[in-house]
């Protein structure tokens, strides 16, 4: 049924209304007197050294690839939770050998260290 | 052949629902301070009206009127995007809690009240309430990230990347620790969870411990709440993700912070405790007791426990709750087949 998002909706233009609205007001009530000094990048009282937009951690972006793994399992998990009952033994072993399979990625994953933080 | 009237009826009702989500919020940094200034023997906040109670607003003012101070340098429009996006990220799942008990059939202003869940306790009774809450609360992480790039600063960058890392492994666990409950009640709709509970002693903290235990750490990762508030741990990264953030788009960064709060305690409840089920006292009664209880032990948690190290929380996410969130997952669907 599409139309009982309806109500989600309405609530997420109203979030968005609260947002713009407090960002509006806070630049038309808040004065301004800007020196360089004050729009400078903040590091410490120091001079920015460098661009900060520099490379990072390649961690940071296996965890982002292992996370789209596990999440699109979480995704095949919900709909098999809520027809549960009606599958019976037949959903219970199918679900044991798809986790089984899972878990055997992670304990590779694992194994091969990729989820050490130096 | 639009229906304006209930279009306009809903919208009253979520403007409602979200000032009184607003003020809650604003209520729970009082609460936080006051209790965080009892728990170390302090007084807290007792200036600003009789026990503190004009603090919240007086912080708001000042807010509004700070200076505004934009990083020279940052993407501008992506720099302004960013706390708008972390905030309606924070407060759209709201609209798929339950906190009470609705209606059932009647009219208002002649507009059928069975019609988009204008009746019941709920903004929006949609099939698929649990799924929309991850998806929601998977896409604040945008929010987050956006104004660590966008503030071309050291700090704001390395923060965001850590928060982006922490909750993203936490949003899997989180995700993970409610299937069991999902495997109990066979529905997504949060309703439908809520009244599945409907004795005390089948309120899922006592049919699935692990899981609530699982649900409690995870969510308090994924909200980056002490223990784990790697995001502005002050000694290494400042204020991570909002050291460029000042006057109102700082305030939204911290509504969304408490946003974050009282949603997982809503959460918590309507899960584990039962919603708004409960003897003798009306539903919203229930529900709003639950949940500042469940606010005040995440407010004693944080004034009880020193912060965690960074790569220990990934471990904890990865090898600990991850693994028992499946093991628990499988547990509860052999019980279920034993006993059907």
């Amino acid at each position: 049924m599409p139309l009982s998002y309806v109500p989600v909706f309405v609530f997420l233009l109203l979030c968005l209304l609260i947002g713009v609205l407090v960002i509006a007001l806070s630049t038309l009530l808040a004065r301004r007197r800007p020196t360089p000094q004050k729009l400078m990048p903040y590091e410490c009282g120091m001079d920015p050294i460098g661009s900060a937009r520099r490379r990072f951690s390649v961690r940071f972006f296996v965890v982002a690839i292992l996370f789209i793994l596990f999440d699109i399992e979480a995704v095949f998990l919900y709909p098999w939770a809520v027809i549960f009952r009606e599958l019976g033994l037949f959903g219970l072993v199918e679900m044991a050998v798809f986790v089984g399979i899972l878990l055997l990625g992670l304990f590779y994953v694992w194994r091969k260290g990729a989820l050490e933080w130096q | 052949m639009t229906d304006w009237g209930a279009v306009l009826l809903v919208a009253i009702k979520g403007f409602l629902a979200l000032g009184a989500i607003m003020t809650i919020i604003a209520y729970m940094t009082l609460m936080e301070r006051k209790v965080l200034a009892f728990i170390q023997v302090r007084k807290g906040p007792n200036r600003v009206g009789p026990w503190g109670l004009l603090q919240p607003l007086a912080d708001g003012i000042k807010l509004l009127f700070k200076e505004e101070i934009s990083v020279s340098g940052a993407d501008r429009i992506l720099y302004l995007m960013a706390p708008v996006i972390v905030t309606v990220c924070a407060l759209l799942p709201f609209a798929v809690v339950p906190f009470g008990k609705g209606i059932v059939g009647g009219k208002f202003l002649g507009v059928p009240l069975d019609q988009w869940a204008l009746g019941q306790g709920v903004l929006a009774d949609i099939n698929t309430g649990v799924l929309f809450i991850f998806a929601i609360s998977s896409l604040g992480v945008y929010g987050v990230v956006l104004a660590g790039w966008a503030s071309n600063s050291k700090y704001p960058l390395l923060g965001a990347n850590r928060a982006a890392a922490q909750m993203i492994s936490y949003e899997l666990a989180l995700g993970l620790s409610v299937v069991g409950v999902l495997l109990l009640s066979g529905t997504l709709s949060l309703v439908g969870i809520v009244e599945d509970q409907d004795r005390i002693w089948k309120w899922n903290c006592f049919r699935q411990p692990l899981g609530f235990l699982l649900f409690l750490i995870a969510g308090s990762a994924e909200i980056c709440r002490t223990p784990f508030d790697f995001i502005e741990c002050e000694n290494e990264l400042v204020a991570g993700y909002q050291t460029e953030y000042s006057s109102m788009k700082f305030g939204l960064f911290y509504l969304a912070e408490y946003g974050h709060l009282l949603l997982l305690s809503t959460l918590v409840t309507t899960f584990f405790l039962g919603g708004w089920q409960g003897p003798v006292l009306p539903p919203i009664v229930w529900f709003s007791g639950k949940v500042f209880a469940m606010l005040f032990f995440f407010m004693w948690v944080r004034g009880t426990y020193p912060r965690l190290r960074y790569d220990l929380l990934m471990q904890l996410g990865w090898k600990v709750i991850l693994p028992a969130a499946l093991f628990n997952i499988m547990i509860t669907a052999l019980v279920l087949t034993l006993i059907y």
